[in-house]
């Protein structure tokens, strides 16, 4: 086990190399002058010159890398063009909040996913089987950012239920300690403020995480179903076992594996998609840092943004490898 | 040794008998099965229905409709849905319906030349690592590794942040990231393919590398291939309406669904129907080639059959 750590994150190793290369050469495969397209068209000379000091553009394409590798290992993620503030201390409040989001969505899906998942894989051929299995194919093919609107719409304008925008009341905002609104509002004591929280995540995190949901519940479906057909399965079944005990005890234990497999890949899936949940629900998490930084040309934000979440997404998929190991001890490296 | 030689050589009566039925099992061809099971699937016959129904819609677009699908006019602004606009107008007074049938246009290019693109070049790279393996395999295996190590439409965003917002770089962008997902499914099927024992007859033979891959390798690595197009369809529109939607794929005033998303949802609350239609469709379609995906993979996945 620990010998199958250590390899699997000297693996990381070139990957984390090559994701540091595909972000550094994000400034540099600009077509036509960086400086000059970040500047725009009206730009001085001088200004473009300064500007090329400044990222360092002058300098062979090497030894940019080479600088830009060492601030990378120092935990410098360089500065923001348009703040001109460290992206290092800009980031962890953007971080915070998308991880909060992501957390709560995939808690969703999992719980919602799994139980559809593992009720239709024992009701094979029902009604309920059959309705679950339809609305997880809607669910994948729907595009999240309209889910969104519609929720918004619908959960928001018309019945008022839930907040539309933002992560609380910007009138009462929370004293941060770890950014992750929930834990600071139970740190503090705040029980008006925990509810606020909560009523602000449940719409960005539903529409985040219908998708992770509806791919959850037909793996988890597909893998319950050739479970229960084993014999150890009707051994238990013939035992006297409750159906519960069957079911869960016995039969999604075993199912886990191809489930686990799913939850890891689609956290990708959720932080790719975080950019547009958070855009719609005006959440200012660092898909909107990375969007924002977009429109405004920051390119040094965009590359450091878009290794953090990519950094996060290796992270996450190690972490589910080797958890195989823990939960399934038949797997052996 | 002496009876059994003969029985073997002329055949019993019986088994004669049966022949013809047996040779009749023989003939059908895996292609001729997957379809019949594809045939049977309900849901796989939706999904058909859909997109004939959309590329049929895309095709005579111009015919049905009388309007343009970039006219303005003031005087119809935000109008519900009637019988003049049947899905309403939008904030600049453009027919509603127009531009949905036109965005198919759109949406149904996008996906072809996305999943073209992405299928030939990850097909290329996928044979070239599996066939000749070693360093050439390593090397576009880890850049594969790299690839899919960001979120997908967060390497998307990467491209178009890099090359410009346009629906042409969208489409690059969406070929680009969906390049590794077929290249390592061919790449493992290649693996898998060469150690068969025809392959091993091929080259004893005297066959040459280039005949091989065509005539043995690509037509037995087909069918998960064949699968992850269709289901790939449906991806790499949804990719691209979030991109439009974004405001980094198709610009104004082309008639992309997500881009007209974007446009209408500050009108949701006193014009929902400027949202609601460009969703429903950008579902319709996605569904219906997730539903063809699922269906053909059940017809051509031996395990699925009974």
């Amino acid at each position: 086990m620990i010998a199958y750590t250590v390899r699997r994150l000297l693996m990381l190793i070139p990957v984390l190399l090559g994701m540091s290369i595909v972000t550094f050469s994000i400034i540099h495969l600009i077509p036509g002058n960086p400086a000059q397209v970040i500047l725009g068209d009206q730009a001085t000379a001088t200004a473009v010159a300064n500007l090329e000091e400044q990222l360092g553009l002058n300098e062979p394409f090497f030894v940019q890398y080479f600088h830009y590798m060492l601030d990378l290992l120092r935990g410098d993620l360089g500065t923001s063009l348009r703040t001109n503030s460290s992206i290092s201390s800009e980031i962890w409040p953007h971080l915070a909040a998308t991880m909060e989001l992501t957390i709560f969505a995939m808690v969703f899906a999992i719980i919602v996913g799994v139980n559809a998942g593992i009720i239709s894989a024992w009701k094979q051929n029902s009604w309920f089987d059959y309705f679950a299995m339809i609305i997880a194919l809607i669910g994948v093919s729907m595009p999240i950012f309209w889910l969104g609107l519609m929720q918004q719409w619908i959960f928001a304008q018309e019945l008022g239920w839930l907040p539309a925008f933002g992560r609380g009341n910007p009138r009462d905002p929370i004293e941060s300690i770890t950014n992750f609104n929930i834990l600071d509002s139970i740190i503090n004591g705040r029980t008006d403020q925990l509810w606020t929280s909560f009523k602000h995540l449940v719409l960005p995190g539903i529409a985040l995480g219908t998708i992770p949901m509806a791919i959850i519940a037909r793996m988890t479906r597909s893998s319950m179903l050739e479970v229960l057909r084993s014999d150890y399965i009707r051994t238990v079944e013939a035992k006297g076992s409750r159906p519960i005990s069957v079911i869960y005890r016995h039969g999604f234990k075993n199912a886990v594996i191809p489930v686990l497999t799913v939850v890891g890949l689609q956290t990708g899936t959720l932080l790719g998609g975080a950019i547009l949940t958070e855009t719609i629900f005006s959440w200012p998490g660092i898909g909107r840092y990375v969007f924002e930084a977009i429109g405004n040309r920051d390119y040094p934000v965009i590359q450091s943004g878009i290794l953090v979440i990519a950094f996060m997404f290796v992270i996450i998929n190690l972490v589910v490898d080797l958890l195989y190991s823990y939960i399934d001890p038949r797997i052996k490296y | 040794m002496e009876t059994v030689t003969p029985t073997n050589k002329k055949p019993m009566p019986g088994p004669e008998r049966n022949e013809p039925e047996m040779e009749k099992i023989e003939v059908v061809s895996p292609w001729k099965d997957a379809y019949w099971q594809l045939k049977k699937n309900k849901l796989a016959m939706v999904g058909i229905f859909i997109i004939i129904f959309f590329i049929i819609v895309a095709l005579i677009a111009p015919l049905l409709t009388p309007y343009a699908f970039n006219t303005i006019s003031a005087g119809d602004r935000l109008s519900s849905p009637s019988a003049a606009h049947w899905f309403g107008t939008d904030d600049l007074g453009r027919d509603i319906f127009t531009r949905i049938v036109y965005g198919a246009r759109i949406s149904l290019m996008v996906g072809f030349f996305a999943v073209t693109g992405a299928l030939v070049f990850g097909t290329f790279l996928g044979i070239i690592a599996g066939f000749f393996g070693r360093w050439i395999d390593m090397l576009i295996s880890r850049i594969f590794d790299i690839m899919l190590a960001f979120p997908s439409i967060l390497l998307a965003i990467a491209i178009v942040a890099i090359l410009g917002p346009s629906l042409q770089n969208a489409l690059i962008a969406i070929a680009i990231i969906n390049i590794p997902i077929f290249g390592r499914l061919v790449r493992s099927k290649v693996i898998s393919i060469r150690q068969e024992e025809y392959i091993m007859a091929a080259k004893a033979q005297g066959m040459k590398n280039g005949r091989i891959l065509f005539h043995h390798v690509l037509p037995n690595s087909l069918a998960p291939i064949i699968v992850q197009a269709t289901l790939g369809f449906g991806v790499a529109i949804l990719e691209a309406a979030a991109l439009g939607f974004l405001g980094l794929g198709a610009q104004a005033p082309t008639p992309e669904w997500g881009k007209m998303l974007s446009d209408s949802r500050q009108f949701i609350q006193s014009a929902p129907w400027t949202v609601l239609f460009p969703g429903i469709s950008i579902m319709l379609v996605v569904l219906g080639f997730n539903m063809i995906g699922d269906g053909l993979r059940d017809a051509l996945d031996p395990k699925m059959k009974n």
